[in-house]
């Protein structure tokens, strides 16, 4: 294991042993509650970075397949007794699966435009998805919406239980995502963002590696849907695929640092908690979204890059100023590029 | 048959509409590759300018189309110098985070100013309608027609025999071959931008006084309009607006039939689109792939 | 002969690197000079700073005794430099009369703009004839020839020529070739930047070897195809052995 692999894992251990302790350490419902959301939205940006950060596709329709996750997990357990609380986040694994398998036909059309057009017909995907949330009602409740069965857990640590589910998923994530970025896939990846008919021309199969990247992206995103509606226990079509949450998942990516690994984490944490205490306070209202606009106004021109990239410049340059003063004066000749 | 022809009637007369709102969205385009998430907020704030104007005024919607458009075009041409000429790098992507950005922070402020219930331009003309060979045709649907293919008429008249009018083309087609002749991008994008924002306003002003509509409409305004920007080819004028004649066809003919799927048809042509022709009707087949 | 364009000392590129690494060349009045040399030397680099495309780092263009460095395009075609890029520069979708008349976008007067137009189809039969087509649906070289017509609008005294015979067939070539020596016999001075530089030299009153960034050698168009360095370098076959060696290089 290389040393850069070596201070990564540790990395990775430390900040998922933190995660892992806070539940236990701070029981305040409202605090389990911010975190919740907080790994729900480090989980759909890190998602969501697979085919917008590593392949550059701005992805609109990603929302989608966490409303899709959310009834799905909702209709099955209208039908199925919850002889167990656990039980849904052991039905989550299927239904990832079975969202990951649907979302490749779609991949395939979806690919064959890149770019703005891209872009468009994802949200056209979003916007059918909200149609058919709302239109059959038979299936879904329509604008009345659906309800689950109350999940059994003690009051006092409801939300435990559904915090550690929401670390395990954020965990799987982040390990398919580090798995790829180090791969050849990773750098196939990269590759279609730098210049897609030019890696094509080089003989990477860009369809199949687009399409391994959204599958993933949509599957994962489902299965937070699913354990979000199983928290919630009450979905409605307009909260189960909102655009702005859409933007906002876009948002933390870039906040973080889109193509990043840590990116999405660190950009979920910041903002989720800002979300939720704002839309406490600002009540959803017109000076939200104000604020928010704001937000993403000040981000897109300020740290266009994102935070981590920023920063990780930012130590490398001091870095190597310290080190060159450290070895003293450079040789004549030498150059720093 | 009777009720058919009746759809494709008063979808062509929404088409026009429609046609005049994603027209700007294409012009837009083709000049400096920003696709405009904001236009539907900015139809919805035009909307809202002509009910003010209406309500505390006493102007018709129709005349305050002119006034409302020349205010409407310098506030484009201060969005583009303030948000969008900065983006320099990866603009194309980029222009549609922060154009939807600048959408809900205008919802935002509708939010503020007017609340969020829902409001119409009631003009005393907004109920009548009138029989022509057996069919009823509402008077303001007409009215919103005619002066959305009036404003097109006089934009396409602009746009073929001005100088300004060829400059906005020439970039469009050929930006570096445009600044070597002299043509300043910066100015004629700013200029386009505020010609595109000037005529979603006037369509809303319209609009307005055919549905009801609050801060929230735009969302579904967008879809349509994206919709009909990807049929026609991005970047068409002239595709822009024969998608929206069709698209209004069918979504009418739908509507009848179905009310709850009308929206639908829009993504459906969508699909269809790109499975047989991702260029879009006029699109440059390159445009849509890359 | 006196000047109109004189070039000392320029330096210009993109990003990080300099592609002219002090490009010093004189143009004299009424002449037309023609740039050789191979690809990446910066033939178009020169042209392009010259227009104001791309910014000088260093040096000076003096063009009529005023320094032009740091001008805009639009300022530098207004003092009466037109340019003839390398791609295709007409807009396709646009008429070629439509066309035409951007040649005279930055002039206000729009009588004027349509009287010079007139003036120039009469010179360009094809403009005349195909005036309402599409630009984009006529052959390469009557393309080309629209974009020579378009550089006149404004009356330029130099036209900068960028690559006038890449991806024509033969024929079409000759006819560009004798265009600009009719524009040169109207009193325009026509500077060129050529790869097929057996031809443009062939016209030229002035030739200038340009590699690496620099101007390597200068020298009447004749003497310089008579070059036995020159030919074995830059203008290809003479005969076998020049070939292997001129391959190995």
């Amino acid at each position: 294991m290389s040393r850069a692999t070596k201070a990564g894992a540790i990395r990775a251990i430390l900040v998922f042993a933190l995660l892992l302790a806070l539940p236990f350490v701070f029981t305040d419902h409202w605090i389990v509650n911010i975190a919740f959301f907080g790994l729900m939205f480090a989980v759909l940006a890190v998602a969501w970075n697979l085919i917008g950060g590593y392949a550059g596709y701005i992805w609109l329709g990603s929302i989608a397949f966490f409303g899709l996750g959310a009834y799905a997990l909702a209709i099955t357990f209208q039908h199925v007794p919850l002889t167990s609380g656990y039980l849904p986040f052991f039905a989550l694994i299927p239904i990832g699966i079975a969202i990951g398998i649907v979302s490749i036909p779609l991949a395939l059309l979806l690919l064959r435009v890149r770019a703005a057009t891209f872009a468009v017909v994802s949200l056209a995907v979003l916007f059918v998805a909200e149609i058919f949330a709302f239109n059959l009602d038979g299936l879904t409740g329509g604008p009345q919406g659906l309800g689950m069965a109350l999940p059994p857990f003690v009051v006092t640590t409801f939300e435990r239980p559904f915090y550690l589910a929401m670390l395990v998923l954020l965990a799987a994530v982040m390990f398919c995502s580090w798995y790829l970025a180090k791969s050849k896939f990773g750098l196939m990846l990269f590759a279609i963002k730098g210049d897609e008919d030019r890696a094509r021309g080089l003989g990477v199969r860009t369809t199949t590696v687009k399409v391994i990247a959204f599958a993933l992206c949509c599957g994962f995103t489902g299965m937070a849907g699913g354990l979000w509606a199983y928290y919630i226990t009450w979905i409605y079509p307009q909260f189960a695929m909102d655009p702005n949450t859409m933007f906002a998942i876009i948002l933390m990516t870039y906040l973080g640092g889109k193509g990043t690994l840590w990116g999405p984490v660190l950009g979920a944490f910041l903002l989720a908690p800002a979300k939720e205490y704002f839309a406490y306070t600002l009540g959803g209202s017109a000076f939200y979204l104000i604020a928010y606009a704001a937000l993403f106004l000040l981000v897109m021109f300020f740290l266009p890059r994102g935070v981590v990239p920023t920063v990780a410049d930012f130590l490398a340059r001091h870095r190597r100023r310290a080190a060159v003063l450290a070895s003293g004066p450079r040789p004549a000749g030498e150059q720093v590029a | 048959m009777h009720l058919l022809i009746y759809g494709c009637i008063l979808g062509i007369l929404l088409g026009g509409v429609y046609g005049l709102m994603a027209s700007g969205l294409a012009l837009v385009w083709g000049i400096m590759r920003v696709l405009n998430i904001a236009q539907a907020v900015c139809v919805i704030l035009g909307s809202y300018l002509a009910f003010t104007a209406f309500t505390v005024l006493h102007v018709d919607p129709m005349l305050a189309v002119l006034p409302i458009s020349v205010v409407m075009f310098v506030f484009g041409v201060g969005i583009y110098y303030a948000f969008l000429r900065p983006i320099r790098r990866d603009r194309e992507s980029l222009s549609i985070l922060v154009t939807y950005a600048i959408a809900i922070g205008i919802e935002g402020a509708l939010g503020l100013i007017y609340t969020t219930s829902l409001q119409h331009t009631g003009t005393s003309y907004a109920t009548q309608s009138f029989e022509v060979g057996g069919f009823q045709i509402p008077t303001v649907e007409l009215y919103a027609f005619l002066i959305s293919v009036a404003i097109l008429g006089l934009l396409a008249l602009m746009l073929q025999r001005t100088r300004l009018g060829r400059a906005l083309r020439a970039a469009t087609q050929n930006p570096t071959a445009a600044r070597l002749l002299g043509v300043d991008i910066d100015r004629v994008s700013a200029v386009g931008f505020g010609i595109g924002i000037s005529t979603a306003a006037a369509a809303g002003a319209v609009y307005g006084m055919i549905y009801s509509f609050n801060p929230n409409s735009h969302y579904d305004l967008i879809g349509i309009l994206l919709a009909i920007v990807v049929l026609g080819g991005f970047g068409s004028m002239r595709g822009a607006i024969v998608a929206a004649l069709i698209l209004g066809v069918i979504a009418s003919v739908v509507f009848i039939y179905w009310p709850l799927w009308a929206n639908l048809s829009f993504f459906g042509v969508v699909v269809v689109v790109l499975l047989f022709r991702p260029q879009g009707l006029w699109g440059v087949p390159n445009w849509a792939t890359q | 002969m006196s000047t109109v364009l004189s070039i000392r000392g320029l330096i210009a590129g993109y990003g990080w690197g300099d592609i002219l690494h002090g490009v010093d060349l004189d143009v004299e009045v009424g002449s037309i000079t023609c740039i050789i040399g191979p690809n990446g030397a910066g033939k178009s680099t020169l042209l392009k700073t010259i227009s104001g495309l791309l910014a000088a780092r260093s040096g000076d263009i003096m063009f009529e005794g005023r320094s032009i460095v740091g001008c805009t395009p639009t300022s530098v075609l207004s003092l009466g430099i037109g340019h003839v890029p390398q791609d295709r520069s007409l807009f396709p979708l646009m008429s070629v009369w439509d066309n035409l008349l951007m040649g005279g976008y930055i002039l206000k007067d729009q009588a004027l703009v349509r009287r010079r137009a007139d003036e120039v189809a009469e010179m360009f039969p094809i403009v005349k004839e195909r005036r309402h087509e599409r630009a984009g649906a006529l052959s390469g070289g009557q393309q080309k020839a629209v974009e020579i017509a378009r550089s006149l609008m404004l009356q330029p005294k130099v036209v900068l020529m960028d690559e006038l015979s890449m991806g024509l067939d033969p024929k079409s070539r000759h006819l560009a070739f004798d265009t600009v020596v009719r524009l040169n016999r109207a009193g325009r001075t026509v500077l060129m930047v050529e790869q097929n530089a057996r031809a443009g030299l062939a016209i030229a009153d002035h030739g200038a070897v340009m590699e690496a960034g620099t101007v390597k050698l200068e020298g009447s168009g004749k003497s310089l195809l008579d070059d036995q360095e020159v030919a074995r370098l830059y203008l290809g076959r003479i005969d076998g052995s020049a070939l292997s060696e001129g391959s190995t290089a």
